[in-house]
């Protein structure tokens, strides 16, 4: 089979190059398109996303009570904190923090007293204990030893960020929805 | 080696006919029982042997075990339960497999220390060494698959914290966390994941074994003085000598086996994976299984940030390097000289790096917030990287290392004092 190509090769490679280029162009974007799905199956499925929101009502706590509630399988701390535990959450030099976030920045206005964020240390995911445990009166995660304080921020050990605050919205003065 | 080479002579008319048409009886014959090995092979290159059999022990038992399990999140746990007190003889077949685990990385910790000490993973042994260190990774994955599926406290958290990490990688490491577990948290599509992955990897293991065996028989064994095979008198056939030696082995090593199995099969868990999972409470400390505590301790260990990058990623970016160095070795080692019996230098580099690696293991198991577990399991990071990085490219230059036999042959009939 002695081709064109062969007998007088182009200068710039020859139609059957071009083809092969082409034909392998072809086959992998046929493949990575073929193993997307495959890919893409281990995503959140839809019942899971359908659980992704969660209403809870305040009204039912007391001053100073904390309660655990499950938002996307993960516990979600819900606290009706006391003037004391948000005035040394305020009294707080955000500069001096690992993670700087005010008090302000970790509620919404109007209702400070409530303190909604995801119980999982930012550290390698174990739960906290709390409130009212550490040196700074929050949480104190058992695994290694990280301390947050009321308002839930990075004070002390190993974790690198504040407790995660999950999106939510008042729907009226005492109810949220989380998600 | 000639001498060893294909003594296969189809006797009848059949297997000639057969081995015109497909030569596995020739194969097998070949490298099953007439491959020449080397005649000073000591009882440290018996654990391959050993390795294949608990690779197959772990197989059947698994295969058998999970027919009876049941990889959904609420009957997970009570499954195993069940194949522990009703199946029929499934409390052995259990005890086997969960306690397989552990005498296989045993096993294989051994098999590589060997080839750490006697050099074989030089050349011409780069890929048979690199396929061995792939075989290991995929060992680790599928050891921590299998821990996931009783779905107990220790199980699930330690789903949750190994998945953790890699939400440590920039940019896409949440979104990645979520395509891992399937979910916003460790839940029920990630054990079935789990379940299918570890059912797959089993086999995924035997097919590079193949390879490593295959890349085995290329270069044919190392061997305790490091020295290449010279002459047909520097080998035996591997059959009947090490098929022997190897099947002895076995039997030593199926005792402590057996005794685990039968006495304490649940000696080597932590209770904390007798509770069943629950996501709202972890458990007081989180400890993974013993083979993985070294690596656990490097993790744990780098508590500190580095320029841009945080303490979190930085443990994660050692903790994977600890492992992915293994890779590296045939070129980071310098010395000509295969085998540790003939380099005084290398000797104490290498059993302080055997010490080391026992010192971090043991520091796994040790609460990071007593103020030495941080602080020793530094200088042991640094040590792991120091060896590899450091003494085995430097060391050469500075080792007078003692004379080799001049051959396998020599070496027998006339031992090397060491």
């Amino acid at each position: 089979m002695a081709t064109e190509a062969e007998t007088h090769p182009a200068p710039h490679g020859t139609r059957r190059d071009f083809l092969y280029v082409a034909a392998g162009a072809v086959a992998t974007v046929g493949g990575a398109a073929a193993v997307w799905p495959l890919i893409n199956q281990l995503n959140p499925d839809a019942s899971v996303l359908a659980l992704a929101s969660v209403d809870f009502d305040l009204g039912s706590l007391t001053e100073g009570q904390a309660v655990t509630i499950k938002w996307r399988g993960q516990p979600v701390f819900v606290m009706y904190r006391t003037q004391k535990q948000i005035d040394e959450a305020k009294a707080v030099q955000v500069s001096e923090l690992r993670d700087p976030q005010s008090d302000e920045e970790r509620t919404k206005p109007g209702h400070e007293k409530y303190l909604v964020q995801i119980g999982i240390c930012t550290h390698l995911g174990c739960i906290p204990n709390g409130p009212g445990e550490g040196d700074f009166g929050g949480w104190f995660c058992p695994c290694h030893g990280s301390q947050y304080d009321t308002a839930g921020r990075i004070r002390k050990g190993p974790a690198p960020k504040n407790l995660v605050i999950p999106p939510y919205k008042f729907t009226s003065d005492t109810k949220i929805t989380i998600g | 080696m000639a001498d060893h080479e294909s003594s296969y002579q189809p006797s009848t008319g059949f297997e000639k006919w057969f081995d015109d048409r497909l030569p596995i009886i020739r194969f097998s014959k070949e490298h099953l029982m007439d491959y020449p090995t080397p005649k000073n092979l000591n009882y440290w290159w018996t654990f391959g042997g050993i390795l294949a059999m608990m690779l197959g022990i772990q197989i059947v038992t698994g295969i058998v075990l999970a027919m009876h399990y049941t990889p959904q999140a609420n009957l997970a746990f009570d499954s195993v339960e069940l194949i522990k007190r009703d199946v029929a003889g499934g409390r052995l077949i259990q005890a086997v497999h969960s306690t397989g685990a552990s005498m296989f990385f045993f096993a294989v910790y051994i098999h590589i220390f060997r080839g750490l000490y006697f050099g074989s993973y030089k050349a011409p042994r780069e890929v048979l060494w690199m396929l061995g260190v792939l075989i290991l990774l995929l060992m680790m994955a599928t050891a921590f698959f299998g821990y996931v599926l009783p779905w107990g406290q220790m199980s699930y958290w330690a789903a949750t914290v190994i998945t953790n990490i890699f939400a440590a990688i920039p940019v896409i490491g949440d979104p990645l966390l979520q395509l891992l577990r399937g979910g916003f948290a460790v839940d029920n599509p990630t054990l079935n994941r789990f379940f299918s992955l570890h059912y797959l990897l089993p086999f995924i293991i035997a097919a590079v074994v193949a390879l490593h065996i295959w890349a085995l028989h290329v270069p044919g064994n190392n061997n305790p003085i490091g020295v290449d095979v010279k002459s047909s008198r520097d080998t035996v056939a591997f059959h009947p000598y090490f098929t022997m030696k190897d099947g002895f082995a076995m039997v030593v090593f199926l005792i402590p086996y057996a005794w685990l199995v039968f006495f304490a099969p649940d000696i080597l868990n932590h209770s904390d994976n007798y509770i069943m999972a629950n996501p709202l409470v972890t458990p007081p400390e989180i400890v993974p299984e013993w083979y993985f505590l070294p690596f656990y301790a490097i993790l744990r260990s780098i508590d500190f940030p580095l320029w841009f990058i945080d303490s979190k990623l930085l443990g994660v970016i050692f903790f994977g390097a600890s492992i992915l160095i293994l890779f590296f070795v045939p070129w980071l080692d310098r010395s000509k000289v295969r085998s540790g019996t003939f380099r005084p230098l290398f000797k104490p580099f290498y059993w302080l790096f055997v010490l080391n690696f026992l010192m971090l293991m043991y520091l796994g198991t040790q609460s990071p917030s007593i103020w030495w577990v941080p602080a020793l399991g530094k200088i042991g990071v640094a040590y792991y990287f120091i060896y590899f990085l450091i003494i085995l490219p430097l060391l050469p230059r500075f080792e007078v290392t003692r004379p080799l036999p001049a051959s396998i042959s020599e070496s027998v009939l006339r031992p090397a004092r060491t």
